[in-house]
């Protein structure tokens, strides 16, 4: 018989030894039972492995994962580092050229973080139509705005719609949708028209106070989430919602 | 580019995520970084060539970078500590809690050779690859990750660990 290895040995745990290697690792093993005993539990402990992961195949992706780019009007963009760190898929949304921030992008974030410092904290009235008349709350919703509004759903995120509400803004009538998580924490997404500004923007980021905002115009419609979570936190659900938002 | 070829491969490289990092969020922000500078990144990517390699390259890439960078050193001295004995034999039925604990408990490049290997059930030559590191290195490492998992699950102090693992 050759020298075994221990590699011979991982080998046979893994089942990728010839035949005649695989029947002299047999014959060693048949002599020496608490080898045997380990490599039977290395076999065991594998099987256990893929019991414990493989349902994860199963699981639904993600719409924030299963985007794909090249659907979309992308072109690469240089990201900034920090950007990059915080480890985000930027680049196929910011499609916008990196103008200067236009004044009306600038107040959209201000406005959106005001309507969530307001609202959210809401115990009794957080929303005016509750999440059990959704179609409802759309309809009403898309009719003063004057586009058909989409509802995204963040479920697979961690939050469930709990309603919206009609606002007020500058340029006319707002739509704020409030989402909700197990622990309580709430996010808003603000939708206003954007008359006459017509720039689309890329996707952008603005802290207000406690307030996260990720923000962007798209066809004269102002977007912005809001939320007093981290920014990398809120990218993904920011992520998702534009996602579900762009045709 | 065709980005369905890289759809395909979402639900492993989350289930590598997931078995690497153990928290669900954390994993698929891992997944989707991979997949960010896969995109990014595509016109590298030599067609004919094994595109699941290359993704699970991309993927370690990410995580040696950002995850393991961000590590603690607390937490690594924590791996390093030893492990109270919860019971003094090793059944066949493993239970699952303790299998996920003690892959928790083996230190990353331990633990991405063994889920590649007995998850992903990749060659060990396509780890090599994928984790740009010696066969010999390759072999090493599954070697005490399966023991250190083993001497775990069973609850047997690893005093032996230790000079096993330096």
């Amino acid at each position: 018989m050759t020298h075994l290895l221990e590699d011979d040995l991982q080998a046979f745990v893994d089942d990728v030894l010839d035949e005649a290697r695989r029947g002299e690792v047999e014959a060693y093993l048949a002599q020496r039972p608490e080898e045997a005993a380990r490599l039977h539990a290395y076999r065991a402990q594998d099987a256990a492995l893929r019991a414990l992961f493989d349902p994860v195949l199963a699981e639904p992706v993600p719409a924030a994962l299963a985007a794909r780019p090249a659907a979309r009007r992308w072109r690469p963009v240089a990201l900034a580092a920090s950007v990059l760190f915080a480890g985000v898929a930027i680049g196929w949304i910011a499609r916008g050229s990196v103008a200067p921030l236009p004044q009306a992008a600038a107040s959209l974030a201000r406005s959106a973080a005001i309507a969530h410092a307001v609202y959210s904290p809401e115990v009794r009235h957080p929303v005016e139509v509750g999440a059990d008349q959704q179609d409802h709350l759309v309809k009403w919703l898309s009719k003063r705005l004057g586009t058909d509004l989409r509802l995204p759903k963040l479920a697979t995120l961690g939050y469930d719609l709990v309603g919206g509400r009609l606002l007020s803004g500058s340029q006319g009538p707002v739509a704020q949708f409030m989402y909700q998580d197990a622990k309580g924490q709430r996010l808003t997404l603000y939708v206003s028209t954007q008359k006459g500004e017509g720039r689309d923007t890329a996707f952008r980021f603005s802290q207000e106070d406690k307030v996260s905002v990720f923000y962007w115009i798209d066809r004269n419609y102002g977007y912005a989430l809001s939320g007093e979570i981290k920014r990398d936190a809120l990218l993904a659900l920011a992520t998702a919602v534009y996602q579900q938002l762009s045709p | 580019m065709d980005s369905h070829q890289i759809l395909e491969h979402i639900p492993r490289l989350r289930r590598y995520a997931r078995a690497l990092l153990g928290d669900r969020y954390a994993a698929d922000d891992l997944v989707q970084d991979t997949l960010e500078r896969a995109w990014n990144k595509f016109h590298l990517w030599r067609p004919g060539s094994d595109l699941r390699a290359w993704l699970f390259t991309i993927m370690h890439n990410v995580f040696v970078n950002q995850v393991r960078s961000k590590r603690s050193e607390i937490e690594k001295t924590m791996e390093e500590l030893p492990v109270v004995a919860v019971r003094a034999t090793q059944s066949d039925s493993l239970e699952i809690a303790d299998v996920e604990r003690a892959l928790r408990a083996l230190p990353d490049e331990q633990r991405e050779v063994l889920i590649l290997v007995a998850i992903e059930e990749m060659t060990y030559d396509e780890v090599s690859r994928a984790l740009a590191i010696p066969i010999g290195t390759v072999m090493s490492r599954l070697s005490r990750a399966r023991e250190r998992m083993r001497r775990l699950i069973a609850g047997v102090q690893p005093a032996v660990l230790f000079k096993v693992v330096k």
